[in-house]
């Protein structure tokens, strides 16, 4: 029989706002442990949360983005379990009534992705074990988070990746999250469930908690797949049970079977009234919502770019920005991507690097010498070695120009110089006459490479070809 | 007109027939001699002395004091003090020390105020009679072997005995009002909202306000006009615009009408209603307007309260895991295991029966039937006391259906429970009501009557009461000799 993988996530966003979600810590990483605390997120006696206002922000602007119905009265919900790294014994999250309602996210192949809803609530602390102590840091807790849940319309681990980097691509254009999943900023939990191909109704499910890498993700839920029909296969039955991705073995274990779940002890947060939005603010953050990755890369393929080029330059808001800003000044939009992607992405040593948008030159630096190249004041024979020598240096275009791009070869100097590489390359220039026209491009590049770009290459190959002609007449 | 004990203070202090640290000496005196009442969990005599000389060396430089300046006077030790321990009557905080001040100490450490010590309550402020004290009972000075009335039963007990002017208590189902009631004094619990929670130990955190407990209506509004105000920091505090209470207090009461609510019930004995009579008649010859008001929701105010507050109480309690702060279980062999212990060994009886009831009440499975039904309820309350609010003025009624009783009397539960049934309206509704003694039973113990009002009506609640009381000698009875006491026996 065949099986039809169903798939819903429930994504975690933490957002970077300037401050933590109910108190005046800065959120930030990688800081010395229990430094970025206060008595409110530590959860001291008496101390009361205050929420803030930025966090409610930055949940309806990702309501927006996907489509949401934004509510304008919303309410906090206090969620009740016992572990060292939630400091006050429950976490402050959203339950009855979410910031956002039913949304929806298209997928790159043009499928849509049905959203459930969206909600704000804190982070907790994280256990550190050390030996056979356990310590814990609360540096994260209290740290923002949105949680964005989807139906289970996911048919492939492959739309679940898809998902996650448009979801990523649409944080960081909002300017809402770095949507980073290696450091937890982005992460997902998958509820999985596999029925015969055809059935309508669903299947059990399993929930893999804490997925926080795509590959992973992808592996994990093929392993699920396979694991819940092989069960099936065998006449056994899915149980109901939260299951967590091993990255050593490749397979799922078991956390816990879904009769050991706690009852959470759901009730609403007497300490913070209900969340309200006026109808004017939602308008104006509806009014400042950016240009959105997919709405980018439609654009960009209208105007000339393949996909492969469209979906590198929007991967990141700086380099799509720098790409914009430099194509002011071309014609041909596809001519500052290609110069982009393979020669100014080559400077990045790393990701981080492209992300942060730090190119070695400014837009207009990048844009001018593209207009040169349009212009034809570049020459093309040139062009990648004033690029260079712009990024070493910083000169002023005209400087550089002048420095690199000299007069081409005279005729008398170019004849010369091709009559020195026929005679060191016999056997290319016989070839080249028994039929094998690519033998020139060998001859050509010798000629180029002693030149030292001083040569011409469509008058060096002309005479390449007019002396091969002479000498076989001769 | 009789002058209240702190603007009395204020005069001596002003004046300079004392010192500030001589006052201070003489309260610190006085607490050493009536230990026996149990009334502080906490003595800070050096902190008091400290701060009393810092207001001498003001009154040197003959700087004008404020009224509440160089005053001695104490806190609930469910309100926040850096430095000083704060341990909410509980095994499991016996050695916490707050790292931050709680925002109405802020208010008065700003107006010079002179910390004696933190006074006793129920464990977590979960009682009626002071008797859950992990530190032991408090005893009720006007007579010994009865309680005082909780879950502010120190506080009350200090202000009853002069062993501090005045203090602040916290009261989430009566517990400013019903131990003022016991001890004859003044207990005010403000409008929910009015006055910061920030640095109050949360009991039920919608429930919860801060209020003064004094000897005088005057000192009642002086303080209450000092910790009001709206707090950025606590979110379900309120910005209203209402005039200082201070300034209402003379003006006379002809005109308003206040309403006897029957669903408040009768007294126990028979001397509470006859107070009450006494009571209403007084504010009618005052030239106030007596009718009488039905309010059928109130009948099932106290399960909703007790289910509320419980269901609260149980999560705010969550915290105390013995992880970060407070009691630490010393044998465990696993993360649940130290949890359960150390939560297990810091709690008392009351406080874990409470915690049990409200996990109950917010399952799954019953919060249908208990937790929300008690929020419809809630408001079904909320909306019967508006409405009763366009027919009158203010609410009549006892503070509690009897006097103090004996120490370890009462055994069940639900008979303490029981005695909340005229204070906790208020709470659900979120409304100020005011406690003033209105009378004696038989055997000398004091009754009290409550004043409830409408959202942010202290003004009005404190002109009624401060008239009430120019007429009556009620309030007078417990410390009537106190100036004397003070000045006779110690100075």
């Amino acid at each position: 029989m065949e099986y039809e993988l169903v798939m819903g996530l429930e994504t975690h966003v933490e957002l970077n706002t300037q401050t933590k979600i109910f108190c005046r810590c800065p959120v930030r990483f990688g800081q010395p442990p229990n430094t970025d605390c206060c008595p409110v997120c530590i959860g001291m006696p008496g101390t009361l949360p205050v929420l803030n206002r930025e966090a409610v922000h930055f949940a309806a602007l990702a309501g927006l983005a996907l489509h949401c119905e934004v509510h304008l009265k919303s309410q906090m919900s206090r969620k009740h379990y016992f572990y060292p790294d939630l400091a006050k014994a429950y976490q402050i999250t959203q339950q009855q009534v979410p910031i956002c309602g039913p949304g929806w996210l298209e997928l790159s192949n043009g499928k849509v992705i049905r959203i459930q809803r969206i909600h704000m609530e804190e982070d907790a602390g994280k256990l550190i074990h050390n030996g056979s102590d356990v310590l814990v840091d609360y540096n994260r807790a209290g740290v923002p988070l949105i949680e964005i849940v989807t139906h289970p319309d996911f048919r492939s681990a492959r739309e679940a990746a898809d998902y996650l980097e448009q979801l990523q691509g649409i944080m960081r254009y909002l300017g809402i999250s770095d949507g980073k999943m290696q450091e937890g900023s982005l992460r997902c939990d998958v509820n999985i469930s596999v029925r015969p191909k055809g059935q309508r109704t669903l299947g059990e499910r399993t929930e893999i908690k804490n997925m926080n890498s795509l590959s992973y993700l992808v592996k994990a839920v093929e392993y699920e797949f396979r694991r819940q029909v092989e069960l099936l296969e065998r006449g056994e039955e899915v149980c109901r049970e939260t299951r967590r991705y091993d990255q050593k073995t490749g397979t799922t274990q078991l956390m816990r079977k879904k009769e050991a779940e706690t009852d959470y002890l759901y009730f609403e947060e007497p300490d913070i009234p209900p969340v309200a939005l006026s109808p004017q603010e939602l308008e104006a953050w509806n009014r400042e919502l950016p240009e959105l990755p997919m709405q980018k890369r439609k654009r960009y393929q209208q105007e000339g770019l393949s996909p492969q080029e469209a979906s590198s330059l929007i991967k990141y808001p700086k380099v799509a920005d720098y790409f914009e800003e430099a194509c002011r000044w071309v014609q041909k939009p596809s001519l500052a991507a290609k110069w982009m992607l393979t020669h100014l992405f080559a400077a990045f040593q790393n990701e981080e690097e492209k992300e942060s948008g730090a190119f070695p030159l400014s837009p207009r630096q990048f844009g001018e010498f593209l207009q040169g190249i349009e212009a034809g004041s570049i020459r093309r024979n040139y062009a990648k070695e004033v690029l260079a020598h712009l990024i070493a240096t910083g000169d002023p275009l005209e400087q550089s120009l002048a420095k690199i791009q000299k007069e081409d070869m005279g005729e008398k100097e170019l004849e010369t110089l091709c009559q020195t590489c026929l005679q060191l390359y016999p056997e290319a220039a016989a070839d080249y006459l028994r039929g094998k026209k690519q033998a020139i491009k060998a001859l050509l590049g010798a000629a180029m490479k002693r030149s030292k770009g001083r040569a011409n290459p469509q008058q060096a190959q002309q005479m390449l070809e007019k002396l091969i002609h002479q000498k076989e007449k001769a | 007109m009789r002058q209240g004990r702190i603007k009395t203070i204020h005069q001596w202090l002003q004046e300079g027939k004392l010192s500030c640290e001589e006052l201070t000496e003489a309260f610190l005196r006085r607490m050493e001699q009536q230990k026996q009442l149990n009334a502080y969990i906490t003595q800070t005599g050096e902190l008091a002395l400290s701060q009393a000389r810092a207001v001498d060396g003001k009154r040197k430089e003959k700087r004008p004091l404020g009224l509440l300046e160089g005053v001695p006077m104490t806190l609930k030790d469910n309100i926040s003090t850096r430095g000083v321990r704060t341990t909410c009557a509980s095994k499991m905080l016996e050695n916490y020390i707050p790292i931050y001040d709680a925002a109405v100490w802020e208010r008065l450490q700003k107006e010079q105020a002179v910390l004696l010590g933190k006074s006793n309550l129920d464990e977590f402020a979960m009682g009626s009679s002071g008797e859950t004290s992990y530190y032991g009972a408090t005893r009720n000075p006007v007579r010994l072997s009865c309680v005082p009335g909780g879950s502010s039963s120190g506080t009350a007990a200090a202000v009853a005995a002069n062993l501090a002017v005045y203090g602040l208590g916290s009261d989430t189902g009566g517990s400013i009002r019903q131990p003022a009631s016991f001890c004859g004094i003044i207990g005010v619990k403000p409008t929910y909202g009015a006055v910061s929670r920030r640095g109050l130990i949360a009991h039920a955190s919608g429930l919860d306000q801060i209020g003064p407990i004094c000897a005088t209506v005057e000192d009642a509004a002086i303080v209450l006009d000092a910790i009001s105000f709206c707090d950025p920091q606590d979110s379900t505090s309120v910005q209203a615009v209402r005039e200082p209470c201070v300034e209402r207090l003379g003006k006379e009461i002809s005109g308003l009408r206040f309403g006897v609510v029957q669903e408040y019930g009768r007294g126990t004995i028979p001397e509470v209603d006859q107070a009450m009579e006494e009571g209403a008649k007084i504010l009618e010859s005052l030239g106030a307007q007596r009718i009488t008001i039905k309010i059928p929701a109130l009948q099932c105010a106290l399960p909703v309260y007790y289910i509320l507050s419980c269901a609260q109480a149980a999560s705010n309690l969550g915290r105390y895991d013995g992880v970060r702060f407070g009691h630490r279980a010393s044998h465990y062999d696993s993360i649940p295991d130290l949890i359960g212990k150390s939560r297990g060994e810091g709690f008392g009886k009351e406080v874990k029966h409470r915690i049990l009831l409200g996990t109950y009440v917010l399952s799954q499975e019953y919060y249908d039937a208990y937790y929300r039904k008690a929020q419809q309820l809630q408001k079904e309350i909320q909306k019967s006391f508006a409405q009763a609010f366009v027919q009158c003025d203010f609410l009549l009624s006892p503070t509690t259906s009897g006097t103090a009783y004996g120490i370890g009397e009462k055994e069940k539960c639900v008979d303490h429970y029981q005695t909340d049934i005229c204070t906790v309206p208020a709470n659900l509704a979120g409304l100020p009501a005011v406690s003033i003694p209105c009378g004696r039973d038989h055997t000398g113990l004091p009754i009290g009557m409550q004043l409830t009002g409408p959202k942010f009506s202290e003004p009005m609640l404190l002109q009624a009461a401060y008239c009430f009381e120019q007429y009556t000698d009620a309030c007078y009875q417990t410390g009537k000799d106190w100036k004397e006491s003070l000045w006779n026996m110690n100075l």
